[in-house]
């Protein structure tokens, strides 16, 4: 049994994981039956296509279109263009140009047996497998041969728009002593139904995610960790109406993490439940299969919802995510769930109170490498204050081992980071860290006290909640609003019309893949 | 602390306040003290320091004293520098465009509601175009409120609708139509390119296209609108940093007496 330092009971914590598992299992028997247009999307991707058409539509999205116009997307784009591959002789690539050009209809060829189709198919799931296996190789070598910064691992954002001008930022942030380096997507990106092509330069509050823009960062940090002897990870945000296709984007070109939470789609982008659900399943075990470590947004529901009211939905969600991460086979040491420091400035005792949530998070979640989230509520143009609050965010992370620190910045609610806002967090993060190295290992919180009664407190009613939950299942009570005090409908919200029932020919030979390793 | 310390001027200036010309204040009335930090694209060095202080110079500050380099990467270098102002402003000689109405609770605007106006005031609010923050318009209208500031929503005298966030204007105005809605508001968070600006303008042009714009009270908010800016894109009212639902739904109230009963 492992000890805790707050007096933890173990026993409620097993049980909460248990009844969350419940509420995972129930989620993943609807998530079986279903696909979207984006999991079709994905598999395109997966099978090599890319690129775009004359009026720079992806290809990905002719395809899918294509078959979905025709009304018989259920059995799925596997399927067809296996049938394809077999009566054109031509490869995936081919077959998606030739749609795009008007010169090839799939949805009428005559149907060959069904194992045929899925031998003429197997060499293409094969290749870009192996393309992903080679990427997580590359990262293996690296951290093997130069290594990485020690934890917590220091996380900023660059968000210019311009993918060039982004590669300066994070150069910078890198050589400063970043170790995490978030793009920002551009404004508005979650709720496009495709992903954009090729290098951008154009964007607002962030840069377009885009598999070009991917491989220019990719290369530039290698290079920079290489010099600095420092492997130097990629962020970005798996999430939105394309969350499996950014997953199946970054497993190829080598990105590490990705913020990846259906519920923050659901919850703050009104994307609808059912969709993102199913998106995330297949986005999920591409993560894990691509070693990229997930971030979840619970940070986000204390922005909106009071943050000390509120902290048990946080260990809540955590739970349920967790074992949402886990029935698609991502291991524990990928799972980046999130939470925050986020309580109003002017609570007595609010530190403490910090304090044990973080604690007992970490104590919960015990391989995780937990995503910490900065003050970013209560942060005004006092710049000096809010490097006074970054500073005791700083002092609990080192404290109680969280996992990906997102440095805050003193200029938060201000603009997006200045390259010397960037460097004065990095340092304000360091000295403390360094500084208060140990702490965590020379204090154990005092029995009876505030720090040990407001854990056993929050997990008490995160237990409760969950309980709840499982009674009504996930789906009812999101439309309930039992998460940030947002209700949203189960047959509302965005993107409803991208989900279909499989059918009988459907097959997707990746999900048995990935889910083996 | 005396200002001596890092500074080598003379103390033999003027020292009363002349609110015709004000100077910033560090630790003596006009001596212009002024902190200012920022970053120049070269390499650090004698050349770089100089580089900073002939910035400051042009900058309009006596006396630069640069007190701390740091390069952030190759070729960028970071300063904090202090120099005392030469530029002088009028203080009597200003207007600021205000919001004209007084800030009342919760309670109180209810009561105002009641008594001249008779009826729930119907207000939808939104943050509109690709703006996906809803921070500035859930601390406004949800129930909830912040920093102890009740939302709109839990107003008696009031049918509050948020709409959330990335609402288009074009369905923000439908709304808005569909609940006779009496006032508009408008969250802008990200600032990014002006394209708070562009988005503002769009659905005013496209609130007096409907023959709307008379009809409603028309009020914008976010940690960068001002007033001034607000009427500048032909808004009724703006409200920034540190305004909270008090102050809104007290305008709000007071502006529509002031429309409905002369």
């Amino acid at each position: 049994m492992q000890r805790s330092k707050l007096g933890l009971d173990f026993e409620k914590v097993g049980h909460a994981k248990e009844v969350s598992k419940r509420i995972a299992d129930d989620v993943q028997k609807f998530v079986d039956n279903y696909s979207t247009v984006a999991v079709e999307r994905t598999l395109c991707r997966l099978l090599g296509i890319d690129g775009v058409d004359s009026n720079e539509v992806p290809l990905p999205n002719v395809v899918v279109d294509a078959i979905k116009d025709k009304g018989v997307l259920s059995e799925g784009v596997m399927f067809f263009i296996g049938n394809a591959i077999l009566e054109t002789g031509l490869n995936p690539q081919q077959i998606a140009e030739k749609i795009a050009a008007g010169e090839l209809e799939i949805t009428t060829f005559p149907i060959r047996p069904m194992e045929e189709i899925q031998n003429a198919i197997q060499p293409f799931v094969d290749e870009n497998i192996n393309k992903i296996r080679e990427r997580k190789a590359k990262r293996d070598n690296y951290l093997d041969t130069i290594g990485e910064g020690p934890k917590p691992y220091l996380y900023v954002i660059v968000a210019t728009g311009n993918i060039y001008e982004d590669v300066v930022q994070a150069e910078a942030a890198a050589r400063q002593g970043a170790d995490i380096i978030a793009v920002i997507r551009t404004t508005g990106q979650s709720l496009l139904d495709y992903v954009p092509y090729g290098a951008t330069t154009e964007g607002f509050g962030g840069t377009v995610a885009t598999q070009e823009n991917f491989r220019i960062m990719r290369t530039a940090l290698d290079k920079v960790g290489e010099e600095e002897g420092r492997y130097i990870r990629l962020c970005n945000y798996c999430s939105g109406l394309c969350m499996p296709e950014i997953a199946a984007m970054g497993a190829l070109e080598g990105l590490d993490v990705m913020l990846n939470d259906a519920l923050y789609g659901i919850l703050f982008r009104d994307i609808n439940m059912q969709r993102t659900i199913v998106d995330q399943y297949f986005s999920r075990l591409l993560n894990g299969f691509a070693g990229v470590i997930i971030n979840t947004g619970e940070d986000n529901y204390l922005t909106t919802a009071d943050a000390f009211d509120e902290a048990h939905t946080v260990l809540a969600s955590d739970f349920i995510n967790e074992q949402l991460a886990l029935v698609a086979g991502l291991p524990e040491e990928q799972m980046g769930l999130g939470h925050a420091f986020e309580m109003t400035p002017d609570l007595e005792n609010g530190f403490l109170y910090e304090l044990a949530q973080a604690q007992m998070i970490r104590e919960i979640f015990p391989k995780a490498p937990l995503k910490y989230m900065p003050p970013t509520k209560f942060m005004t143009g006092n710049i000096f204050k809010g490097n006074v609050q970054d500073a005791l965010f700083n002092q609990i992370s080192i404290w109680t081992g969280q996992g990906i620190q997102l440095l805050g910045m003193l200029t938060e609610a201000i603009h997006t980071p200045f390259m010397s806002d960037r460097y004065l967090s990095i340092e304000n993060a360091k000295y403390i860290f360094n500084n208060m190295r140990s702490i965590g290992d020379e204090m154990e919180f005092k029995e009876g006290g505030i720090i040990r009664q407001r854990a056993a407190k929050v997990l008490d009613d995160a237990t409760e909640l969950v309980e709840k939950i499982e009674k009504e299942g996930l789906f009812t009570a999101l439309e309930k609003g039992i998460f940030a005090d947002i209700k949203r409908p189960k047959d509302g919200g965005k993107g409803l019309d991208g989900v279909v029932e499989k059918g009988s020919n459907y097959f997707n030979p990746f999900i048995e893949i990935l889910h083996k390793k | 602390m005396s200002g001596g310390l890092y500074s080598t001027d003379s103390n033999d200036f003027d020292k009363t306040l002349d609110l015709t010309k004000i100077k910033p204040y560090g630790d003596t009335m006009n001596d212009g003290k002024t902190q200012v930090s920022f970053t120049l694209p070269v390499k650090k060095g004698e050349e770089a320091i100089e580089a900073a202080k002939q910035m400051m110079r042009k900058m309009g500050f006596e006396n630069p004293q640069v007190v701390m380099v740091q390069e952030l990467m190759e070729g960028f270098t970071f300063f904090n520098c202090y120099g005392n102002c030469t530029h002088t402003v009028d203080f009597t000689g200003i207007h600021v465009p205000k919001v004209e109405s007084t800030t009342m609770d919760m309670h109180e605007t209810d009561e105002f509601i009641k008594e001249n106006i008779g009826r729930p005031i119907r207000v939808v609010g939104a943050s509109t175009g690709t703006d996906a923050h809803t921070v500035g318009i859930d601390a406004i209208m949800n129930m909830k409120g912040f920093a102890g500031h009740y939302g709109l929503e839990r107003y008696e005298m009031m049918e509050a609708l948020n709409m959330g966030s990335q609402v288009p204007n074009e369905e923000f105005i439908a709304k808005a139509i569909e609940m006779e809605a009496d006032v508009l508001l408008v969250s802008q968070t990200v600032t990014q390119k002006d394209v708070h600006i562009k988005n503002l303008t769009e659905l005013v042009e496209l609130l007096e296209a409907e023959g709307l714009r008379e009809k409603v009270i028309l009020i914008c908010g976010g940690p960068r609108i001002s007033h001034e800016l607000a009427k500048e894109l032909g808004y009724d009212a703006g409200f920034g940093m540190n305004k909270y639902a008090d102050d809104v739904a007290s305008y709000a109230a007071q502006e529509l007496s002031r429309r409905l009963n002369g």
